[in-house]
């Protein structure tokens, strides 16, 4: 029997790389033998895209994407079939759960400097992860068709009519009809359940192949190629599987108990995952009375909102997120992790932080006078984050790096 | 390969390489024009046509529009020539916040002197603002000149839309493009436009 199964193995194996495979990208990988809880986001990111895909096929089953029953249909899954309810919050829950992980897997980038050559691909391969994520995320929120599915999209195309000359029509182009209709929810959801999936799980694809590539970063931010054994392997280093995979399996047992407390009581998650607006259905004629995003578009929410033109708003909402994939070049610093850094770095980088929250918290409030002023200082301190960092970097005293891990 | 030969194939390669791009343009157009409005979508977004001749004087009615409730007023000469009076009152008499189509034509903000054509959606949250056409002391106005008020957050528009200060609503309710032919109105369309 085992004979049988040894032979067959060798025929696939001799058709189909698969010890070569595994050995490359999982036995003997080398991955840095000493990191912190930080490079956990990543595994985390990868098992919320997987859970994401999975439900998402299950909801596209009972869900319909007319503009009659969209709704309806939300509301069948969650009363009427078996467990939709519970597929529906995994969903949902899902997705603003990779919002999270993926924000401090960013975060982490900016920390121990992953971007830093030869990782500049790996970096833009994530950045580009997020941006269709951006997306991704926006285009789901609309299928349901309710109140905060129809207004927020109602503000999020309208931005393309900031665009001078052919906003307007373009905006007509986005909709395929004079407002937010049965139509545009239909393309919404071919591209929330088809396109940009692919797209996804394809740059995710190049994210992971170029990481393997160049290797992993490490908090030290120690180059562990730099002493290697005399099979050529980094001293400081320990195979991915099973070293890295067993580690990353508590992270992961963690992470599903947060994920299911928050499922099973806080589906919600006290209107920020889920907006009550959106539990009634989209009327093109009531207007919410308080539009706010999602807690993940928050923060560039703030950002479009402190712009009084909508095309600066629009301009400065972008650059926001197009700035992160210019930070390879505008990082000069000697060192890569903020442990060896200046003390410059150190405040720029916590400046960045609770500016980014700040934003964040102020775009899921009303307007006022002073939440103004604070939306545009903080927006201030963002971009000076990035556009000063080629200064602050270059000209602060840095740490010595050990030699080895 | 001589470099003669090099320069041929390069030249071959650039001339294939761009009759292939050609037709790119060619192949895209179907996945981008099939985003366009479909003829259902654009009928029913079309221009609404009404004979608005049976209107009384002082009259309100609404059609509605894409969706959207479009209000038609005709006005008396006397109505109209007391525009006026609610002058002080109005944040921005001459819509200049606002894409105004038929800025200083009439007063009546219309292609008509006598009708008065804007969206029934209250700029503030779209609610729909109601007329009170008498001038008549009301509870939120104890001057009242007659007009539009919005139930819900108190927005006060005199009888052509334009909004008054100090209330929610940020700017004067919108014109649609629209024509007359005769008696006939036409809402969504405006050939002159």
């Amino acid at each position: 029997m085992t004979e049988i199964a040894g032979k067959l193995f060798t025929w696939i194996n001799t058709r189909l790389p698969i010890v070569n495979t595994f050995e490359r990208h999982l036995s003997k990988h080398p991955v840095p033998s000493k990191v912190n809880f930080w490079y956990l986001f990543g595994a985390l990111a990868a098992v919320t895209l997987i859970i994401q895909v999975v439900t998402g096929i299950w909801l596209i089953m009972p869900y319909s994407n007319t503009e009659e029953q969209a709704f309806s249909s939300i509301e069948y899954i969650m009363r009427d079939v078996d467990y939709g309810w519970v597929i529906r919050y995994m969903h949902t829950t899902g997705a603003s759960l990779f919002f999270a992980v993926v924000y401090l897997h960013m975060f982490r980038g900016l920390l121990y400097g992953s971007y830093q050559k030869p990782k500049e691909l790996v970096w833009i391969f994530g950045c580009t992860i997020y941006l269709a994520m951006m997306a991704e995320g926006f285009l789901g929120y609309v299928l349901p068709y309710g109140q905060m599915s129809y207004w927020g999209a109602q503000v999020i195309i309208s931005l393309f009519g900031a665009i001078p000359y052919i906003g307007e029509s373009l905006e007509l182009w986005v909709r395929g009809d004079y407002y937010i209709s049965g139509i545009t929810v239909s393309r919404f959801f071919a591209l929330h359940v088809v396109a940009l999936p692919l797209v996804l799980i394809a740059l995710v694809f190049l994210h992971l192949v170029a990481l393997h590539e160049v290797g992993a970063g490490n908090p030290e931010g120690v180059d562990i190629e730099e002493h290697l054994d005399e099979d050529g392997v980094p001293l400081d280093s320990v195979p991915f599987f099973p070293y890295k995979v067993l580690n990353a399996l508590v992270a992961i047992g963690v992470f599903m108990t947060v994920f299911s407390i928050i499922m099973f009581f806080f589906p919600e998650g006290g209107g920020y995952f889920i907006e009550m607006a959106n539990f009634q259905e989209a009327n093109p004629l009531v207007t919410p009375d308080h539009i706010a995003p999602v807690w993940y578009y928050a923060p560039f929410y703030t950002m479009l909102r402190a712009i009084p033109d909508p095309l600066g708003g629009l301009i400065v909402m972008a650059s926001a997120v197009a700035i992160f994939f210019i930070v390879p070049w505008l990082d000069r610093s000697k060192v890569a992790s903020i442990r060896y850094k200046g003390i410059y770095s150190k405040i720029a980088i916590t400046m960045f932080g609770v500016s980014f929250l700040t934003l964040g918290y102020l775009g899921t409030v009303g307007v006022t006078e002073v939440r103004k002023t604070m939306s545009v200082i903080c927006t201030i301190i963002y971009f000076a984050y990035f556009l000063l960092m080629p200064i602050y970097t270059k000209y602060e005293i840095t740490k010595e790096v050990p030699e080895r891990l | 390969m001589q470099d003669k030969d090099k320069t041929r194939r390069k030249v071959l390669i650039g001339l294939t390489s761009a009759v292939s791009l050609s037709g790119l343009p060619f192949a895209a157009t179907p996945f981008i024009a099939a985003w366009n409005p479909s003829a259902k979508a654009k009928a029913a977004g079309a221009a609404v046509k009404l004979d608005v001749s049976k209107m009384q004087y002082g009259q309100q009615i609404q059609v509605s529009w894409r969706k959207q409730p479009v209000f038609i007023v005709r006005h008396t000469e006397e109505s109209i020539a007391s525009l006026d009076l609610a002058l002080p009152k109005l944040a921005d008499p001459n819509s200049d916040q606002i894409e105004e189509p038929y800025r200083g034509l009439n007063p009546s903000r219309s292609k008509s002197p006598e009708y008065s054509v804007f969206s029934g959606v209250c700029t503030h949250l779209g609610c729909a603002p109601k007329y009170f056409p008498k001038i008549e002391p009301k509870p939120w106005d104890a001057t009242w000149n007659g007009g539009f008020f919005c139930p819900c957050h108190g927005s006060m528009f005199d009888i052509v839309g334009r909004v008054f200060k100090g209330v929610p609503a940020p700017t004067n309710l919108i014109v649609p493009p629209h024509m007359f032919d005769g008696s006939i109105l036409t809402i969504g369309e405006d050939k002159e436009l």
